[in-house]
């Protein structure tokens, strides 16, 4: 086997050295009745690389690749051109196959990119200071609610109909065994919901994205300030981090905690992970944070380094009173945002979100003139809505059959509601080509 | 008036009605190098054997319990910037907060010295 | 004496330079090891590592929202970049370069055909929420490795979203929640046991979810003590979390006594899966009672750590927990695979939804293509070999260290710190030590039941030369430990590596975590020192 070092002659030499006779009295602490007489039974043996490889191949046979289809899916995940530098950096092994830096000494690599990783978070968004990575958006959202809990000492989060469905749903999730309460707002298609009359001395903490689930960019100013009167904290949520080189960042608005899913900078589609959550928030709430946290010090000879700080807040050391179950953050996938973003630097990150910005812009113009179909939106950054004058799912699969992949029936994420039966979800970036817009087009207007 | 102190290593000095309270030389020992401590807001009315500070090493965080039932009435703001004081002066300029006292017949089930330092001897 | 094996070709006897007694170079750097400093530092405006076309004109429709000012984001073109990271990776100790003893992190060798494969077309670029007929051969991929690990723990069911070993103790302990919630008792049963070995997650999962933590005490065998455990049993018990093997590296000798005592008083038995890849293969979770159990895909798995994450943790179930297991799942309808999703008519009552999507699809993908690369007969003696690797390196070590326990371990091996005794050098040093030797120190300190300790698991990743290289280094380190002549330079330790020991107490006290112009002030930037 071509992953186990060890001979035969090897491990007779290692049982000599250790005074067993066979590798079976290691396992003698295992009880009788647990004791398989051999290996696992009905499972295959071990296989070449070249047998592995085929048996993917087969697997993605069996999908469609969006590269080989006009494709127009957001929905919290979506679709850009990764640099090849960014996918071949991250593959070298000192930062693919290193752990935690446990050990500063050893692991400065790690500890430098997850501190320039924390700053180009906190410029993103316009926040003081970020941590090292959570889990992804959905995760992150979760966990910044409960930290608005910790610091408020409330515990009721009222969230917003704009955001994500399944972020909502690991919010509830989390409410519901955690001891909370989430109130949720209903459904806001139209983006014209206000939250402002609903929170009141209870509320911990007011949930919203921007732009929201339903692509409309909003201002939270005012929202942010009735937060503050009213000693709750504001969660903006982003995630399509692009936005951010177009859009007011959440910071200036006012937010205290914002969350963001930051799988659109260097990280791939992946069939939904694994991905990397954003999470900044203003200096005073700093211990407050959950997740892993990279600081600058000096070493024994006043060199400047970088170390793991604050672990106290973490789960190791603090145990049932820590800020947060987490261990692990999403590294790797935060090593791929932050190359991916210092090859973009200012000037490439905003004429990414420009670029995204104009193909929506003329992907609304042209499903806007399709007889029947409705663009809801008046604003947006790179994902609409639109009403089509029968149910989205059947058209969304009728389209699939022809090997587009048009965007996402919202019934899929909110089966609860008739009300959103006819509505599409459409996300255009970089990647939308007129080669991909036309035939789009085209196959609306033929199964409407 | 003497300190008393507690089996979590609290130490308080009381004069008056007011008793100032920290944390030992041993435990700031046993914490090592101290770089934060959260103490509590004036005018908290805190019950004996509350958790009511958090001081916080490099490796380890440790409550900080009320020995004695009383209000707040001052919290050693220095410390925020200055947290080596506990660690400089355990007993000293790194003291936490002080507290109003509600009940001082509390005190009597405090350790006095001697029955500290038998107590931290037999921790070994 | 311990025998040099020193590998640098060098004839005994050369001269050994002391590089922190070296002169000074004008640039910092030492050879291979280049001072690097932040992007922030090294970013020119008009400099770009992509060109992006010139976006067409159009009227936004950002409702009055454009972004003003700079952002702040420094501009380096993609030489820069690749020389930055390069030099960075370079500061980093890895897998790749050599032994990585991390107890109960299991650093085992990262297969590249896992990289691969987790990347091809088809794969590694499906949109989560595509159509599903578009998405058959991803659903089936997630459905195979679902089967391999429900065979090999010998449990019905398995819950593939959580995103980590800590998300899933999250989502075994919501499942047993919620198993309770219908059986009208989670108002009643609020205790959750667990040793005082436990790992930190296992007190942080069950006190964020309500329960109150009680510590069972170990026997002096270093496992559970079962009388204790039997008296703390009771109607007001959830569950209990354990780890098996446990974090002493031992298995838990009656643990099948130990489930049986818990389900007798209604509890469940959670199984903390950080060290499956002792036994994996070999002996099946489902056999020894366990009511749920996470597997960390990037230890028992060979997903890569990746400098801390993205892991994987799936969690299998018992046919009791099996019904409250969260959304999504993976369904097979004849030759057809769906997605049990909200909306979706299914039997059972899930607990709720843990992330967005369907969880880790690329570490599914590494994990699987590991697996098969193994089969069952490779998996069996990869355990083996794990195992019989950490008995090897406490048997060539336990005359000059001390076992914490006796008898064999299972895949790592624990030391407490008596042989240090009144040497003047800590567990801390001795690892500090180790580092100027080439490796990446053990895990310290944990488990906290043992004084000083040094949890070491070798893997079965490393030749026996290696280990044999690797003991031969630590017997040279307990040596000079304990002549007393080189507490300074334990103490000193490490002094070879790309930074020495680092002012943590400096971090914490002032916190400084993100760049700042003012971060640098003249003189400190350590580029423009070394020009000065």
């Amino acid at each position: 086997m071509r992953y186990l070092p060890l001979t035969d002659a090897d491990r007779r030499e290692m049982l000599r050295v250790i005074g067993a006779k066979s590798v079976d009295e290691l396992f003698r602490d295992v009880p009788a009745s647990a004791r398989l007489p051999g290996k696992v039974a009905g499972l295959p043996d071990h296989q070449g690389e070249l047998e592995v490889e085929r048996a993917f191949q087969a697997f993605a046979a069996k999908n469609v690749s969006p590269a080989n289809a006009p494709f127009f899916i957001g929905a919290g995940a979506y679709r850009h051109h990764v640099p090849s530098t960014v996918d071949y950096m991250i593959q070298r092994g000192e930062f693919l196959t290193s752990y935690t830096p446990y050990q500063p000494e050893i692991t400065q690599g790690t500890l430098q990119y997850l501190f320039e990783f924390q700053t180009q978070v906190t410029l993103l968004t316009g926040m003081e200071v970020a941590n090292a990575s959570m889990y992804d958006g959905s995760t992150g959202t979760s966990e910044a609610v409960l930290m608005a809990n910790r610091v408020t000492r409330r515990h009721k989060a009222l969230i917003s109909g704009g955001l994500h469905p399944q972020y909502r749903g690991v919010i509830q999730t989390t409410a519901r065994w955690e001891g909370f309460n989430a109130v949720v707002a209903k459904t806001d298609v139209d983006g014209f919901e206000d939250l402002i009359a609903a929170i009141d001395k209870e509320t911990s903490c007011v949930v919203v994205q921007n732009p929201s689930f339903f692509g409309h960019v909003r201002d939270f100013t005012k929202l942010a300030e009735a937060c503050h009167a009213a000693g709750a904290l504001l969660i903006v949520v982003v995630t399509e981090v692009v936005s951010l080189g177009l859009i007011t960042p959440p910071g200036e608005m006012g937010a205290d905690i914002v969350v963001c899913e930051g799988q659109s900078i260097g990280n791939g589609l992946g069939f939904g992970g694994p991905y990397v959550g954003l999470f900044a928030t203003r200096e005073k709430y700093m211990r407050q944070m959950p997740g892993r946290l990279v600081g600058e010090t000096v070493d024994a000879d006043g060199k400047r380094g970088f170390v793991l700080t604050l672990s106290t807040r973490e789960q190791h050391i603090r145990r049932e009173k820590a800020t947060s179950n987490i261990c692990t953050n999403a590294g790797l996938c935060a090593l791929a945002f932050t190359i991916h973003l210092t090859l973009l630097g200012e000037a490439g990150f905003r004429r990414l979100a420009e670029l995204n910005h104009a193909k929506a812009s003329e992907l609304a113009d042209r499903v806007a003139a399709i007889p029947g179909v409705a663009v809801v939106n008046d604003s947006f950054f790179n994902e609409f809505t639109v009403r089509l004058p029968k149910p989205a799912a059947p058209v969304v699969e009728a389209l699939a059959a022809k090997g587009i992949l048009a965007g996402l029936p919202v019934s899929r994420l909110i089966p609860d509601d008739p009300s959103v039966a006819n509505l599409l979800l459409l996300a255009a970036t970089e990647t939308a080509t007129e080669h991909g817009m036309a035939p789009l087009v085209a196959g609306l207007k033929e199964v409407l | 008036m003497s300190m008393k102190y507690t089996n979590e290593h609290e130490w308080i000095r009381v004069e008056g009605d007011v008793g100032t309270i920290g944390i030992t030389q041993y435990a700031q020992e046993q914490l090592g190098d101290v770089v934060f401590v959260e103490v509590p807001a004036v005018g908290r009315k805190v019950a004996k054997g509350e958790s009511v500070a958090v001081v916080e090493s490099v490796k380890a965080a440790s409550d900080i319990y009320a020995p004695v039932s009383g209000e707040v009435v001052e919290g050693n703001a220095a410390l925020a910037d200055a947290p080596g004081d506990v660690n400089a002066e355990p007993t000293g300029k790194g003291w936490f907060f002080k507290l109003k006292l509600s009940d001082k017949s509390e005190l009597d089930g405090l350790m006095d010295e001697a029955g500290y330092e038998a107590f931290v001897k037999s921790l070994g | 004496m311990v025998q040099s094996l020193d590998r640098s070709q060098g004839r005994a006897g050369t001269a050994v330079t002391d590089a922190t007694a070296a002169p000074k170079t004008f640039t910092g750097n030492r050879a291979l090891q280049i001072e690097e400093p932040l992007i922030f530092e090294m970013g020119q405006a008009g400099r770009c590592g992509v060109d992006l076309p010139e976006p067409p004109k159009v009227k936004d429709r950002l409702n009055g929202l454009r972004r003003g000012g700079e952002i702040g984001l420094p501009g380096l073109s993609e030489p820069q970049v690749v020389q930055h990271y390069t030099r960075l990776s370079q500061k980093n100790y890895a897998i790749d370069m050599g032994v990585y003893p991390l107890g109960s992190c299991t650093m085992k060798h990262n297969p590249r055909i896992n990289e691969k494969v987790a990347r091809l077309a088809g794969i590694g670029d499906l949109h989560p929420l595509q159509p599903i007929s578009t998405v058959q051969g991803a659903l089936e991929l997630i459905d195979t490795l679902a089967h391999w690990l429900k065979t090999l723990t010998g449990m019905p069911a398995v819950a593939m979203s959580p995103a980590a070993g800590a998300h899933g103790e999250m989502c075994g302990m919501m499942a047993i929640a919620a198993a309770l919630d219908a059986r009208g008792e989670r108002a009643q049963r609020k205790i959750v046991l667990a040793p005082e070995s436990a790992h930190g997650t296992n007190p942080a999962t069950a006190a964020a979810l309500g329960f109150t933590v009680k510590a069972i005490p170990a026997n002096e065998r270093g496992r559970v003590d079962l009388a204790a455990l039997k008296a703390a049993l009771g109607p007001e018990v959830a569950a209990i979390m354990l780890t098996n093997p446990n974090t002493c590296g031992l298995f838990e000798s009656e643990i099948v006594e130990i489930a049986k005592a818990v389900h007798e008083a209604g509890a469940y038995f959670y199984c903390d899966g950080a060290n499956f890849n002792a036994i994996a293969g070999r002996v099946r979770p489902g056999d020894l009672g366990v009511d749920c159990m996470h597997i960390n895909l990037h230890k028992t798995f060979s997903t890569p750590h990746g400098g801390g994450g993205p892991g994987a943790g799936p969690v299998v179930l018992s046919a009791a927990l099996a019904p409250f297991a969260p959304y999504p799942w993976i369904v097979k309808n004849g030759d057809a695979w769906t997605v049990a999703e909200e909306g979706t008519a299914v039997a059972g009552t899930p607990f709720g939804r843990l992330k967005a999507f369907h969880g880790q699809m690329g570490m599914f993908s590494r994990a699987l293509a590991y697996i098969m690369s193994h089969g069952a007969d490779g998996l069996k003696q990869a355990s083996e070999d794990a195992v019989l690797s950490a008995n090897y390196v406490m048997a060539a070590l336990k005359d000059v260290m001390t076992p914490a326990f006796d008898g064999p371990c299972m895949h790592e091996a624990l030391f407490d710190d008596s042989f240090l005794k009144d040497t003047g050098v800590s567990t801390l040093d001795f690892a500090k030590a180790m580092i100027d030797e080439g490796y990446h120190p053990m895990t310290m300190y944990f488990p906290l039941v043992v004084h000083g300790a040094m949890l070491i698991e070798p893997t079965e990743s490393q030749a026996k030369e290696d280990l044999d290289q690797f003991i031969g280094a630590l017997r040279s380190l307990t040596e000079r430990a304990r002549s007393g002549t080189a507490v300074e330079d334990f103490k000193a330790a490490p002094r070879f590596s790309p930074r020495r020991r680092l002012d943590e107490t400096l971090a914490a006290r002032k916190p400084i975590l993100r760049w700042r112009p003012s971060n640098n002030p003249p003189g400190t930037d350590p580029l423009r020192q070394a020009a000065e």
